[in-house]
């Protein structure tokens, strides 16, 4: 009887001090605010990168230059790019034991409890503070089964070919602004590539940790996943708070080859005043299969819409996601699914509770192209809202031009009921615990798509946004 | 006085509206009470009030439980006081597992602050669904979500089982089952009241249960008042004649 909330009772983390920052952090570089060619021509030539990316940087930079902003989602117009800065190094090195890793750091990542992670479940860790990766290894028996599990940056030196053949073959940097702007400036990232027929059987994890002012961070993660492998790949992300905006502008690529399966987890914790800007998409072969999972509790403004090309015969995507948008915060998230094949099957989940006058809003995308006959899609949006000051908008967009296609839609939106309150209250519970089991139960069809230690850190994530939530 | 609920004079009742016109009801600790009437006549409606439902307002009397005033109390305090209220139509709470939700309520009681003994727990848990004919798997199963009418009762009895309270008002328990059930429903909440020593209130339409608990007092309840009081022969008299000697029209 492996029951969660019990094992939760028997483990004892402190998860409530997300927020710290790490006052005594030394840099071996931090660029000036604002962005030209010059520095992103620096920022290329101190990664000591190949000629061919400094180009690709270049003409990612003019595009993001003509691109206008988007005009929809949360608020973008009081972004000042001259204020960001684009590249803080802590580190020159890559560290492959904690040890290594510069005092104030790691101590960072001991107190979100990384390297224990590490130890007890996870396949292999890369953590990225600010701009670049400072800690990454594997364990020596995915190794040695041909895994390669790196920062972009060091697999840009190592395996330039491979890098070179896919990156930007999923998100061009004519995609959107803030997939230019990533193109032009990125920095660390993962990439994670999967020999044929392998499976990885415990999962891999990124974090990412923002801590400098100002800092944009834009990191570059690029998955390969060859036939009929398998891989779960998790991120964290988490900052201090700072009263000014934080850019994060990721852009992650994936690409699944025929009878793949890669799941893609996120658990975002960004503190308030971080803006997250995220273009996350997938590339699916036939009968290949793409998990989207995430669960966004932070960051003040979200827009992100993990999307699945399904490009063969018989591919499949699961887009699973939860956002928790509390006072100030607004979520524009979702999900994109565009089938070009026949026999493809998707199904987008979508949770969102919104609390304190928070915004959340599903906004989707489900395309069949003329080719994709008997397709199935499934899209449900079940929205939570706790209080009359909040808000929940849902736009599901959908176009079909095959035949033959399954298409079911459901959107909910609901408050809680005095009488669940009520009911768990006359069992003993408090009123807070009793609103928190509903919002837990809520978001159930998430929590149990994720390994055990991580629902527990969900739901204590949840139990933190829900404290002080009734009078 | 204490191991005694006491209600005096109780008014109550929703919007405005007054559903209980004034109820009397002592009850000690051991004791066995029948409550029995017609449809709408605020049996329900008492058990909710004495259970503090936030929807029901209060419009006089008191209501007292081991000294303490148990309308000043939060419904979550009067539960950690030791009352139970088992509903007629427990509700159903998606994506909350059974064990999760009980083991919390578990705490609550018997904690003190501390975590209790998980093991100890999950022993007596497994013991009581057992007890009362319910899978093993129900503990992992969302609480009441699916389960039918039956074992949404039966799921209430284990709840009271494990929480051990010291007055359970069991609301229509019998409703809906079947023969054997209510034989096995009955049994149980004998067995823990044996155990437990606790009070028992018993709402309900029919004799049958009523054979098994054999009730110490009957009270029958007309329009939100307490019309008449008596022993076991009680109930046995309403059965044969129903209501109609209270001016009450005979249902169709
Ligand atoms: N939430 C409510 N809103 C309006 N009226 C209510 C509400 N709850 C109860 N009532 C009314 O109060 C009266 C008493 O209801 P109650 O449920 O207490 O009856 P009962 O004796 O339990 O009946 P039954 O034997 O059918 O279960 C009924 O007329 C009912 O319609
Ligand atoms: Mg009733």
């Amino acid at each position: 009887m492996a029951d969660r909330k019990e094992q939760e009772a028997l483990l004892d983390f402190d998860y409530s001090k997300y927020g710290f920052k790490d006052e005594d952090a030394v840099y071996d570089f931090v660029s000036e605010p604002g962005l030209d060619e010059e520095k992103i021509k620096l920022i290329s030539r101190l990664k000591g990168e190949p000629e061919w990316m400094t180009e690709i940087r270049l003409k990612a930079y003019r595009i993001f230059l003509e691109k206008p902003m988007p005009t929809w989602g949360v608020k973008l117009d009081d972004i000042d790019f001259d204020s960001i800065v684009y590249y803080a190094r802590p580190t020159r090195k890559v560290a492959d034991s904690w040890d290594e890793v510069p005092e104030y750091i790691r101590r960072t990542y001991e107190r979100l409890g990384i390297p224990e992670a590490e130890r007890k479940y996870l396949g292999g860790v890369e953590a990225q503070y600010d701009s670049e990766v400072v800690y990454s290894r594997m364990r020596k028996e995915l190794e040695e089964k041909g895994i390669l599990f790196m920062s972009m940056d060091e697999a840009l030196k190592r395996y330039p070919e491979l890098v070179r053949k896919y990156f930007g073959t999923v998100v061009p940097p004519s995609d959107n602004k803030f997939a230019a702007l990533n193109t032009a400036v990125w920095s660390g990232g993962t990439f994670v590539y999967v020999p044929k027929g392998v499976k990885v059987d415990i999962p891999l994890q990124a974090y990412f940790r923002i801590n400098l002012q100002n800092l944009g961070q834009f990191e570059r993660t690029l998955i390969i996943a060859e036939e009929d492998s398998f891989v779960h790949y998790i991120e964290g992300c988490t900052a201090p708070i700072y009263d000014t905006h934080t850019l994060h502008a990721a852009v992650v690529e994936v690409i699944v080859k025929k009878g793949a399966h890669v799941r893609y987890t996120t658990i975002q914790n960004w503190s308030r005043n971080v803006l997250n800007l995220v273009t996350k998409r997938a590339v699916v072969e036939e009968r290949g299969f793409m998990e989207w999972i995430s669960g966004e509790l932070g960051s003040g403004r979200n827009m992100k819409y993990p999307s699945s090309i399904l490009r063969g015969r018989g591919a499949r995507t699961d887009i699973l996601s939860m956002s928790f948008a509390n006072t100030g915060m607004h979520h524009d998230t979702g999900g994109k699914v565009i089938i070009m094949a026949p026999d493809c099957r998707a199904t987008i989940t979508s949770k969102s509770i919104s609390k304190g006058g928070g915004i959340s809003t599903y906004r989707g995308l489900v395309k069949v192209l003329p080719d994709a006959e008997r397709a199935r899609i499934s899209v449900s949006c079940d929205a939570l809202i706790m209080d009359e000051d909040s808000v929940s908008n849902t736009y599901p967009y959908i176009e079909i031009e095959a035949d033959r296609v399954n298409i079911a839609h459901e959107a909910k939106v609901g408050k809680i009921g005095e009488d669940q309150v009520f009911y768990l209250m006359s069992r003993g519970l408090t009123e807070q615990e009793a609103t928190t089991l509903i919002v837990m139960g809520f978001i159930e069809p998430l929590s149990k798509e994720l390994p055990m230690e991580y629902a527990i850190e969900l739901n204590r994530l949840i139990e933190l946004e829900m404290e002080g939530s009734v009078g | 006085m204490k191991d005694t609920l006491v209600i005096r004079d109780l008014k109550a009742g929703i919007e405005g509206k007054e559903i209980l016109r004034g109820i009397n009801l002592t009850v000690r600790k051991g004791e066995i009470h029948a409550i029995m009437g017609p449809n709408g006549s605020g049996k329900s409606t008492l058990g909710l009030v004495i259970m503090g439902h936030p929807s029901y307002e209060v419009y006089g009397g008191e209501v007292i439980f081991n000294d303490r005033n148990l309308l000043d109390m939060e419904p979550h305090e009067r539960a950690q006081a030791g009352l139970f209220l088992a509903f007629q139509h427990p509700l159903e709470i998606d994506g909350v597992r059974f064990s999760t939700f009980l083991w919390q309520a578990y705490s609550h009681r018997f904690g003190n602050g501390r975590k209790p003994d998980i093991i100890k727990f999950r022993k007596e848990l497994r013991q009581w669904l057992k007890n009362l004919g319910l899978p093993e798997n129900m503990t992992d199963r969302y609480l009441n979500v699916g389960f039918s009418g039956g074992e949404k009762k039966r799921a209430e009895i284990v709840q009271m089982a494990i929480l051990k309270p010291e007055i359970a008002i069991l609301d229509e328990i019998d409703s809906g089952l079947d023969i054997d059930a209510v034989r096995i429903v009955a049994e149980n909440v004998k067995r823990i009241k044996q155990e437990t020593g606790m009070g028992v209130i018993l709402i309900t339409h029919y004799q049958r249960i009523l054979n098994y608990i054999v009730p110490d007092y009957v009270h029958v309840m007309v329009d939100g008042r307490i019309v008449e009081e008596g022993g076991p022969e009680l109930a046995e008299t309403l059965e044969k004649e129903g209501y109609a000697r209270y001016g009450v029209a005979e249902e169709v």
